[in-house]
């Protein structure tokens, strides 16, 4: 993969940069919509497979949905990174301090979403949100919305699923967010998180950083995401995909469908108890969620079960343990749970 | 000079120390890198996003790993 941006640094003349811009913009937009055709093409007339043959379509599967997912991938990390550089944890933080619960649930489930954050970083913004005057509740609201609601699952969600599915994903994980968040902060658990968190002194100015980057530095910046994320997830992808095209030709359609189908109301708490420890990122439950999907198993069940992966992880337990006491990690767990639960009930009942 | 790293122990905060000191070599300074792991610490220095670079106390860039060359410039601007 060569480099089409220059490094953060470098100066280009900006006309040259936009029309780089704009070229590979087109370039994105042509492949993805001559991708069917290509694959169709490459796979049926000139590797000779027949069209509707179990490992024909199996391997046109695979080729074609690894360019459409990569494709997406690229596409939306790019577009969501350099919009991202105009937003940061510190302006989140200002935005939300001083907020009056429900609303402040809103938009810190919001926040959370358009933010850029990594869960490594849970511990520091958490302690940095209380100290500053940022309601517990909301807080919260903002710590659970941000890994379930990522670019990276709603696009492989938008890819499997299709749109409808993304859009309904999109909304009840942030109704999730706020709804828990909202509930965490009228319990009034503040007595249940470490007391050294409210004596943190914030010294010094906040920092503001990277708000005046100039374009090129946001593009560059976009483009290295876009490359980072693509060298994590691939192996991944090519895994969840072949499996998918496995069992797109092979497996029976009714695997799961009589134990984890709409008509077992127990799925669902399975699918999220199930889920809770597991610690993975929305890249690597894929050939999970997609072989189960295909199989019959409920589009809810599988959802719920994606979200209790992403947005409830041990490590991520583990982590908030040192900011939060034991009793109020677990009351935590469970109305976040609760709301998955519901959400994979609710999804279950619409589709 | 002072050089701090930010974090605790992410895969970040290695890849950022691991480019400061290529960009330290790179400008010929012997300068250590002091590693700030604790969360208060971290806080205090109005940091919420890791890994995060301080120099001479003053924190300079936060929740991403800038390129050698950005650190290169940013470093060469300090000590000079």
């Amino acid at each position: 993969m060569s480099v089409f941006l220059p490094e953060p640094g470098t100066r280009r003349s900006s006309v040259n940069l936009w029309g780089l811009v704009v070229a590979v913009g087109f370039a994105w937009v042509v492949g993805y919509l001559l991708n069917g055709r290509f694959w169709d093409f490459v796979v049926f007339d000139l590797l000779g497979l027949d069209q509707g043959s179990r490992l024909g379509e199996a391997i046109h599967f695979f080729v074609y949905d690894t360019t459409k997912i990569l494709l997406l991938l690229s596409g939306i990390i790019f577009i969501v990174t350099v919009l991202r550089s105009f937003v940061t944890i510190e302006r989140t933080r200002a935005l939300l301090g001083g907020r009056r619960e429900g609303l402040g649930n809103v938009a810190a489930a919001g926040l959370g979403v358009v933010t850029p954050f990594c869960s490594c970083s849970a511990v520091p913004a958490f302690i940095g949100f209380v100290a500053a005057g940022v309601p517990l509740g909301i807080t919260l609201s903002f710590l659970i919305a941000s890994p379930m609601v990522n670019e990276v699952a709603v696009i492989l969600i938008l890819g499997m699923f299709g749109w409808k599915v993304a859009v309904l994903y999109v909304v009840f994980g942030l109704l999730v967010a706020i709804v828990a968040g909202y509930v965490l902060g009228r319990l009034r658990l503040e007595r249940w998180v470490e007391p050294f968190v409210f004596e943190t002194k914030l010294r010094g100015d906040v920092i503001e950083p990277s708000t005046d980057m100039p374009w090129e530095d946001r593009l560059a910046f976009g483009w290295q995401e876009v490359k980072t994320n693509v060298r994590k997830i691939w192996p991944y992808l090519l895994v969840g995909i072949a499996l998918g095209a496995a069992i797109h030709g092979w497996a029976p359609e009714d695997l799961f469908a009589d134990w984890a189908g709409a008509g077992n109301p127990l799925a669902v708490p399975i699918a999220v108890l199930v889920g809770i420890p597991l610690y993975s990122s929305a890249a690597g439950v894929i050939p999970l969620v997609q072989a189960l999907a295909d199989k019959g198993v409920a589009l809810g069940t599988v959802l719920a079960f994606m979200m209790a992966v992403v947005a409830l992880s041990l490590p991520e337990m583990i982590l908030l343990r040192r900011v939060l006491k034991p009793k109020l990690l677990a009351t935590f767990v469970g109305v976040v749970g609760g709301g998955i639960l519901t959400v994979g009930y609710l999804f279950n009942a619409v589709i | 000079m002072k050089i701090e790293v930010l974090g605790t122990g992410c895969k970040n905060c290695n890849a950022l120390e691991a480019a400061t000191y290529e960009a330290l070599q790179q400008l010929g300074l012997e300068v250590p890198i002091d590693k700030v792991t604790d969360y208060g610490e971290i806080v205090a220095y109005g940091v919420m996003s890791t890994p995060a670079l301080a120099i001479d106390g003053e924190v300079k860039t936060t929740g991403r790993v800038p390129s050698v060359r950005e650190l290169t410039d940013l470093l060469a601007e300090t000590s000079a």
